[in-house]
């Protein structure tokens, strides 16, 4: 799946990254626990969370995330916004809540990382 | 004669959101190397996990990093309160953290074994009032 097949699904809003929109990512994860994500998941490309700091987007770095999805409207300050840019990291914030985003994305194909 | 290249970082303790700076900067290092992604991928989430502990337990410390052509060693230092039970700490799930930190997304007790699953040699030296450092592996 493109990450722009994301967005649209999601109806998100692209926060930055938006040249990366093209990019295939192939498995999801949700998490609010960063420590969860760097244990148990090492295989997703996208990690929809509803934590907003910049180790949401150190711990994507560190795991080769290309895709943050935020939930529930939220949106991360220009700090975390400023270090996803330097890393390439595509951000979109969407007012679905973790539930129906995870339930839409893998209602059109997304499945979850290992 | 094997080429190491040593790296030296200071992790300010004083400051979480510029927590794991370190750990980006060994990561992109590893890469220009042409290291072994998988490789990278295990030390990556050690030495993160590594620093954001220092951050959180330890009021900062220092990481060194040895990287030859077979291996790349960690060790971590820092003068924080020391570890009271070892193995405890070891726990999966088990952590002192506070809850501010567990807000941040961190905290679970998960730090210290993560850091032992995504290594070859992992080796936890502590004492209260004092200090850790922890020695760690990963070989390709």
């Amino acid at each position: 799946m493109k990450i722009k097949e994301i967005q649209d699904i999601l109806e998100a809003k692209i926060l930055c990254g938006a040249h990366l929109l093209d990019t295939d990512v192939t498995h999801a994860c949700a998490a609010d626990l960063m420590s969860d994500v760097l244990a148990y998941d090492h295989s997703s490309s996208v990690l929809l969370t509803g934590l907003c700091n910049p180790q949401v987007v150190r711990t994507a770095e560190m795991l080769d995330i290309r895709c943050l999805v935020f939930v529930r409207n939220k949106a991360p300050d220009e700090q975390t916004l400023e270090l996803a840019k330097s890393k390439d990291i595509v951000v979109m914030t969407t007012y679905h809540m973790m539930f129906s985003s995870c339930g839409l994305l893998y209602q059109n194909g997304m499945r979850g990382g290992a | 004669m094997a080429t190491h290249h040593i790296l030296n970082y200071v992790v300010p303790g004083d400051d979480f959101t510029r927590a794991g700076e370190a750990s980006s900067a060994v990561k992109n290092t590893l890469k220009q190397l042409g290291i072994d992604n998988a490789a990278i991928r295990k030390v990556s989430i050690a030495i993160y996990e590594g620093e954001i502990n220092m951050v959180i337990h330890a009021g900062g410390g220092t990481i060194t990093v040895d990287i030859s052509d077979q291996e790349v060693a960690m060790i971590l230092q820092d003068k924080g309160p020391g570890i009271a039970d070892i193995s405890k700490a070891m726990e999966e799930g088990f952590s002192t953290a506070p809850d501010e930190i567990r807000l941040l997304g961190f905290g679970a007790g998960m730090g210290l074994p993560n850091m032992r699953k995504f290594t070859d040699e992992f080796n936890l030296q502590s004492t209260l009032g004092i200090g850790t450092t922890v020695t760690m592996k990963v070989k390709f």
